[in-house]
């Protein structure tokens, strides 16, 4: 068994208008990583070249110790996927819908499928078109863990849930990967979902991983320093990632040990990281 | 065991789970030989990354203070208290190194130092038995 459940090395998936650049990463076995970016990053194409969705035009992608051009049906049934789209006939009810996975998946877990939906209170007399959006999502996050799945894979799947189901989810998947050869690759645009479960973040900003770290590292690294304009321009350049001027004073996201004396230092947050990087840029 | 992890101090959660459990075994709250919770249902628990309950166990490790076995998870080591004794008299001693360096440069005598040692001694032991309602 490898240790690692996901490898990238120099991914390139080329679009007319878009371009994903030499990405490598590795997501190791019993971690936990969110992917986060702008809309229209490459998050989802990421998601999709692992899948074997698209085809890529260069590189090489690992996932569960598999070539990913060649997943092998025991290998996809490891991997349990959640698209931020419920994909459900909408017209049936959890016991028809659970009848179709039964014959889908050769290893399916009624019985943990049952106590998911019980955990997640789904109601059993309604047509999933009469669910709510974060019944949904739960749907398909009980359906993706009953098949004894290793691999959890979300495509923004906890946007646009309230605080109370974002927290249950949470815990569920804190469950999962209580067990050590269990992964969850997460992607999002809200930043606090991420910086709440995740081990490893991996940012991407236009195509390109700006970096892919242990969360705490990260965290650590930077620091956000307030002060008036003058002040901050005057600091070394080259330490400063983003800066944010007003009328009345800056902000600058900076790298920690680089941090002066005799200004307001605050801790930076994933957004803030994200936001600063990204203004960089342009 | 007990671990309240506080976000808003800036000392890195790892360091903070070190101290903890550590003061914990030296306090004897922790009995040798007895068994730690998982990392991973420690990082559950107290909704942090894996990682960070893994660096803060390899430290404690590290340190002597707990030893593992593989497949059945971390225990407290038996603690040697004359050595612990050792590494803490180290430990005042470095700091005291630094108040020395300190002093010297801000030109601050021996004397006022020794002073500044006799009150906050004082202050510990009033400090201690001030329990008597009255303030002054």
């Amino acid at each position: 068994m490898t240790d690692f459940a996901i490898e990238f090395k120099k991914v390139v998936k080329q679009y007319d208008d878009f371009m994903l650049h030499d990405v490598s990463f590795v997501l190791p076995r019993g971690c936990i990583m969110g992917i986060i970016g702008e809309n229209g990053a490459g998050k989802s194409t990421m998601i999709k070249l692992m899948l074997n969705l698209i085809q890529k035009e260069a590189g090489k992608i690992t996932v569960l110790g598999c070539d990913s051009d060649r997943l092998s049906r025991s290998v996809r049934e490891k991997i349990g996927v959640v698209f931020d789209e419920c994909c459900f006939p909408e017209n049936l009810k959890l016991k028809e819908i659970e009848k179709i996975l039964k014959n889908i998946y050769q290893h399916w877990n009624s019985k943990a499928f049952k106590e998911y939906a019980a955990t997640f209170n789904l109601p059993e007399n309604k047509a999933v078109k009469d669910f709510s959006r974060g019944m949904k999502m739960k749907l398909s996050i009980a359906a993706a863990l009953s098949h004894h799945a290793e691999l959890l894979i979300l495509d923004e799947a906890t946007s646009g849930l309230d605080p109370v189901v974002r927290d249950e989810i949470l815990d569920v998947f804190f469950d999962f990967i209580q067990e050590e050869k269990n992964s969850i690759l997460i992607s999002s645009h809200i930043t606090s979902d991420l910086e709440k479960i995740c081990d490893y973040i991996t940012f991407l900003n236009n195509g390109s991983i700006i970096m892919s770290e242990a969360k705490d590292d990260i965290l650590t690294k930077y620091v956000v320093v307030k002060g008036g304009r003058d002040e901050l321009e005057s600091l070394p350049q080259e330490e400063i990632i983003g800066i944010r001027k007003s009328q009345f004073g800056a902000e600058a996201l900076i790298r920690r040990q680089a941090a002066p004396i005799g200004f307001v230092v605050e801790p930076a947050d994933l957004e803030q990281i994200m936001l600063f990087n990204i203004r960089k840029e342009q | 065991m007990k671990v309240i992890i506080n976000n808003a101090s800036g000392v890195p959660i790892y360091e903070q789970i070190v101290l903890q459990i550590k003061n914990q075994i030296i306090a004897g709250e922790l009995k040798e030989g007895e068994i730690l919770p998982s990392m991973r249902l420690l990082a559950k628990e107290q909704r942090i990354s894996v990682i960070t309950t893994k660096r803060a166990y390899e430290e404690l490790e590290r340190e002597g203070f707990i030893y593992s076995v593989v497949g059945k998870g971390s225990f407290v080591a038996p603690q040697n208290i004359e050595l612990i004794r050792e590494q803490h008299l180290r430990e005042i001693e470095e700091k005291m190194r630094e108040i020395f360096d300190l002093a010297e440069t801000a030109g601050i005598e021996s004397e006022e130092l020794r002073e500044m040692l006799y009150l906050i001694e004082e202050e510990k032991k009033t400090g201690d038995k001030g329990n008597d309602g009255f303030c002054d």
